[in-house]
């Protein structure tokens, strides 16, 4: 087994833990931590996919931003739910049947899927961030869906701002 | 090497454990942090297709690059929802925010 191999085995394993504890611990705080290790585990498989721009996007805006916004919302309603009562709802197993069942129905998928054998990535040389950013801008390439993008961030945030602004003057 | 194939297992894991936090868990913040699992799921799967299959194309990035932008988008709104709601009744439980139910 090569080193590569362990480290993947290593950091996926940490990876799915982490998520696991996630959706499984009771204090909410914690698991907002926990989220920050499970990125951090997917960002490791981002470099080992030889992306190592997305995996500092992934710490970026992953982990500076959203885990610090989850963080955030975790502590302004901090006393709302109490620990103490169970925090799955009545329906937990049907969802892990769910959970369960799509997990075994993809991974016959991937048996029957012919490109899952491979073992070889590409020239490490052809996904530089030179390429991706030319890509990006070129209006042959992908500078229309790029800029939807941006119009969707941009609009998700006014509508953000809009939503969870403060109203004087009583219930709207 | 690694095969695709234990990234493309690895991926399916952690779409399904973030889709049990979704479906099972009561506090709304809980639900969204499982989307954010979902969606790196994803983004895992589109770098390694991209990685491992269609390498010398840009698609695969680009995709991965929206993917983080509606992140992004989506957890910004729910977070504004879930404060608001929060303002305006008191509560993050899933099961208190009824007012549209049927």
């Amino acid at each position: 087994m090569s080193a590569a191999q362990v480290l993947f085995i290593l950091v996926s394993t940490v990876t799915l833990f982490s998520a696991v504890m996630v959706v499984s611990v009771r204090r909410m705080m914690h698991a907002a931590l926990w989220l920050i290790v499970s990125l951090l585990g997917v960002a490791v498989l981002f470099v080992l996919l030889q992306a190592g721009f997305f995996a500092m996007v992934q710490v970026l805006i992953y982990i500076g931003a959203i885990s610090i916004l989850i963080i955030f919302a975790v502590m302004l309603t901090r006393q709302v739910m109490s620990e103490k009562i169970p925090q799955l709802n009545r329906g937990w197993v049907a969802g892990l049947v769910a959970a369960g069942g799509l997990m075994i129905i993809l991974a016959f998928v991937f048996r029957d899927f012919p490109g899952s054998l491979a073992t070889t990535m590409g020239d490490p040389s052809a996904g530089d961030v030179v390429t991706l950013g030319k890509a990006l801008a070129d209006p042959n390439g992908f500078a229309i869906p790029f800029e939807l993008a941006s119009i969707l961030l941009v609009a998700a945030l006014i509508g953000t701002i809009y939503i969870a602004m403060e109203r004087k003057g009583g219930e709207q | 090497m690694i095969p695709l194939s234990w990234y493309l297992l690895v991926a399916a894991a952690l779409f399904c454990i973030g889709l049990f936090g979704v479906l099972a868990r009561k506090n709304t913040i809980a639900i969204l942090m499982g989307l954010e699992l979902m969606l790196n799921a994803v983004n895992i799967n589109l770098l390694a297709f991209w990685s491992y299959l269609h390498h010398a194309q840009m698609n695969g990035l680009v995709f991965a690059a929206i993917v983080f932008a509606a992140a992004a988008a989506e957890t910004a709104v729910g977070l504004g929802l879930i404060i608001s709601a929060y303002r305006r009744r008191g509560s993050v439980t899933a099961n208190d925010l009824d007012t549209m139910k049927g």
